[in-house]
């Protein structure tokens, strides 16, 4: 149990179906220890599914796994003591406060009553909860029941935490503190099993991202490896004359011509820099442009790209 | 097996503190078998008393009413039970209890012990509303250890039962439904009038019902009323047989209800 193994999970052929439906058909994942792992697709793709798979709830009616060096199937306690999980919809006890839910996690963890109270404590302050801790989570905002959801993870320290859509129906700000909440997380050398329907937050976050398509690995590899494979986000531009057109066709090189006329197509990763420099590059030229829009690919794009061009599917 | 015992205490407490924090239920589920003895003993009590005078029983109505009342408290107090053990089914928390390496028992040993810690006290605090209403039992120390025991395994039954009630219905409102036909079997049964004044099929039913050998058994305890050979052990195979049904559908169907 004391060493902590290469491979933090390695899954092979996992099948699983509800009745006729085939929700998982056959799929191998290996994840490092000490990375991100970003399992992408959409709802109902089967990311939930696998989750329930490899943290012991449900069991696969196909195929093996070891998870933090521990059989799936065999030993699915020796699993258990090495995993956290923080689901979608916050499994916290709403009938206890925010801090007597935390110290029934250190209960069931078996750590004695100072430790479990200091460990409280910490988790409280290092998530921003010392003053809701003794109020009941429905007073809770969305994100703050997600922190207290993700503390009550951590009062085990697991090696090993799968996060089922952690960011899901989150505001723009309670996202971006679950992320960096995250980002500590891997920091600290524990193994992330992060599923998302959001390209972004995989992006943002993973070191190796999964594409789960129809119950199936669609595609595997690392953000940019990925990001290759979709067709790309670009810039719309719009001009007032012909003239002006012309002229950034001449200066931005690759660019497609609109069907009004007057607009131009620009391939762009759309990361802010670019967008800076290419308008910062018109501005230098002196050519106007009347409208600007921008189009990011979003995961539509990507099961597009990944179900229309015959499943090109990266070695791993 | 000790830390299996250590996580049904963890959960025990836990369920304790809801009662504590949500006690619209704990009461309820008291003011049930309160009201029936208000109802029964102050409104209908005269009337009642005096048709019943006639037949078995001699004595005021509040004492052969009682045992049955109290006996309603414990199958009150197990919708209690019923309806924690749906709500938790129906929240995120058991799940992640499944993901942790806690004995899984304990989950369903807490609710279960809680909920017959809970219903105790309910039949105490019924016990003292009847003495205070003219309930003058007859038992000895050990008489009242006998119908302590008695209720005890009574209310352990009925508790494993709820915890099954509570692990297969829909939701918190058909659980707390599920247990109310049984809180009325003590009237079909020797709870409130003799079975042998009941017409033909309901009176073979209410003598061959579980409640009445029990009902019969604490009446003979407390009240010191005769007792057919073999009624006190028929109570407590009742029980037992009760408790064992409960306690295999509840396990059957708590692992059901998690492999989904």
């Amino acid at each position: 149990m004391s060493s902590t193994p290469e491979i933090s999970i390695a899954a092979k052929r996992l099948r699983k179906s509800y009745g006729d439906k085939v929700v998982l058909d056959g799929i191998d994942l290996t994840v490092r220890a000490g990375t991100i792992f970003s399992l992408l697709g959409p709802n109902g793709a089967g990311k939930t599914t696998t989750v329930q798979i490899l943290s012991t709830l449900i069991r696969p009616d196909g195929g093996t796994a070891r998870v933090e060096g521990h059989d799936l199937g065999r030993a699915p306690d020796a699993v258990r003591t090495a995993i956290g999980v923080t689901g979608q919809f916050a499994a916290v006890d709403r009938l206890l406060t925010g801090e007597e839910n935390l110290l029934l996690m250190a209960d069931l963890h078996h750590l004695d009553r100072a430790r479990g109270r200091r460990r409280t404590a910490e988790l409280l302050e290092r998530f921003d909860l010392v003053e809701a801790a003794k109020r009941l989570p429905a007073t809770y905002s969305g994100g703050m029941r997600r922190r207290l959801d993700l503390a009550m993870t951590l009062v085990g320290s697991p090696q090993l935490i799968f996060l089922d859509e952690p960011t899901t129906g989150l505001d723009p700000r309670s996202r971006q503190t679950m992320w960096e909440i995250i980002r500590e997380l891997a920091d600290s050398g524990v193994t992330i099993f992060l599923t998302t329907q959001y390209l972004e937050e995989a992006d943002q976050l993973a070191n190796r991202i999964a594409v789960l398509h129809n119950g199936k690995l669609a595609a595997e590899g690392g953000p940019d490896e990925l990001k290759r494979l979709i067709p790309g986000g670009h810039v719309r531009l719009r001009f007032a004359d012909e003239h002006a057109l012309l002229a950034a066709m001449r200066l931005l090189g690759h660019s497609v011509r609109g069907e009004d006329g007057l607009s131009l197509r620009v391939p762009s990763d759309c990361r802010v820099r670019s967008l800076r420099m290419l308008l910062d590059e018109l501005d230098d030229a002196g050519v106007e442009a009347e409208e600007f829009s921008v189009n990011t690919p979003d995961l539509n794009d990507v099961f597009f790209a990944l179900t229309d061009s015959k499943r090109e599917v990266l070695s791993a | 097996m000790r830390d299996s015992i250590h996580d049904s205490v963890t959960m025990l407490r836990r369920n304790l503190l809801h009662a504590r924090r949500y006690p619209s239920m704990t009461i309820s589920t008291v003011a049930m078998p309160v009201l029936m003895l208000l109802l029964f003993v102050g409104v209908f009590g005269g009337a009642l008393g005096t048709g019943i005078g006639g037949a078995s029983y001699i004595g005021s109505y509040v004492d052969y009413v009682a045992p049955g009342i109290i006996l309603m408290a414990a199958t009150s107090g197990s919708v209690a039970t019923a309806v924690s053990v749906s709500v938790d089914m129906t929240e995120g928390i058991v799940n992640r209890f499944r993901t942790m390496a806690i004995s899984r028992s304990s989950v369903l040993t807490g609710h279960v012990i809680g909920g017959v810690i809970q219903t105790m006290v309910s039949i105490a605090l019924v016990v003292g509303v009847a003495l205070l209403m003219g309930f003058r039992p007859t038992a000895g120390p050990l008489d009242w250890l006998g119908a302590f025991g008695l209720l005890l395994a009574m209310t352990f039954a009925m508790t494993w039962l709820a915890a099954a009630f509570g692990l297969v219905s829909k939701g918190p409102e058909s659980a707390s439904n599920a247990p109310m036909p049984l809180m009325f079997l003590p009237m079909l049964g020797s709870g409130f009038v003799p079975p042998e004044r009941m017409p033909g099929a309901v009176r073979w039913f209410a003598e061959h019902q579980p409640f009445t050998p029990i009902i019969e058994t604490l009446r003979g305890l407390l009240m010191g009323t005769p007792l057919v050979g073999g009624t006190g052990a028929l109570a407590l195979g009742w029980c037992a047989l009760i408790a064992l049904i409960g306690f295999l559908w509840a396990r059957r169907a708590f692992s059901r209800a998690v492999a989904r």
